[in-house]
């Protein structure tokens, strides 16, 4: 196709508004939290079959998984999908008692968010505590 | 005037080709997954500063086995499913969202499968 001989000047024209710079709501922040976690869990389900197979297997791949998970890029790792599981779960449970009508309104939602996304840091700290020292109890260094 | 088929009205299913069985699928699958996680999760807490032996008599038990197997599939279908919709809201070339879709239950299929496959290895002894 030959090019339009009489290009438009290109002029500055005011654009809308985007994305980037309203400020989140917290419905709108929750709920893209929602997804990321949601990929993070199924690249986490990859550790999962990873640990499964390492069993299944023996020693040989048992050793490397574990201590692959025991570094602090492993322990990152797994506390990342421990929060994300966490996360999901609870706002999961709070999509599905919007599908079911409750907990609508915007007032509602922002305040079931906020305390969702508190919660699923205390829980989740909580049991990666728990784990720790559970750990350091089992394992003389 | 209408030009639609008996047929195709009866389906209800409009130009998409499909109803709310994604959707409902999405949602049982949700529901399944509030036990099941609670179980995997409780479980993996139960394993720290375990021995390997002792995990994997822990899945031997066929309560432990039955368990761990649907929470792996359901996780799976959900996963697959959860997705397929953020493929189909971000990626807006037909042939790159085609391809991502069949990558994405391929991903599903070889997790699901490969961890299905070690837990009977596991279970069989």
């Amino acid at each position: 196709m030959a090019d339009n001989p009489q290009t438009p000047p290109v002029r500055g024209r005011p654009l809308s508004p985007h994305l980037s710079i309203y400020k989140w709501p917290v419905t709108m922040a929750t709920s893209i939290t929602h997804r990321m976690t949601g990929i993070a869990i199924s690249a986490g389900m990859v550790l999962v079959a990873w640990g499964l197979i390492a069993l299944a297997s023996g020693p040989e791949l048992y050793q490397p998984f574990t201590a692959a998970l025991a570094n602090p890029v492993g322990l990152i790792v797994l506390f990342g999908f421990l929060w994300s599981l966490t996360y999901h779960f609870l706002n999961g449970i709070r999509h599905l008692a919007w599908d079911l009508g409750y907990g609508f309104e915007v007032p509602t939602a922002n305040r079931t968010g906020v305390f969702v996304m508190a919660l699923s840091v205390l829980i989740s700290a909580g049991a990666f505590a728990y784990a720790w020292w559970m750990l350091s109890k089992s394992v003389p260094i | 005037m209408s030009l639609e088929t008996p047929l195709h009205r009866v389906q209800g299913l409009g130009s998409a080709h499909s109803g709310v069985k994604h959707f409902w699928r999405e949602r049982v699958t949700a529901a399944a997954l509030i036990p099941l996680s609670l179980w995997f999760v409780f479980s993996v807490l139960l394993f720290v500063g375990k021995t390997e032996s002792e995990i994997a008599a822990y899945f031997q038990h066929p309560w432990n086995a039955l368990l761990m197997a649907t929470f792996v599939i359901v996780t799976c279908v959900h996963m697959m499913l959860g997705l397929q919709v953020v493929i189909d809201d971000y990626v807006h070339h037909p042939g790159q969202r085609i391809v991502l879709l069949l990558l994405n239950r391929a991903f599903a299929w070889l997790v699901g499968g490969l961890s299905l496959v070690a837990l009977l290895r596991l279970v069989g002894g």
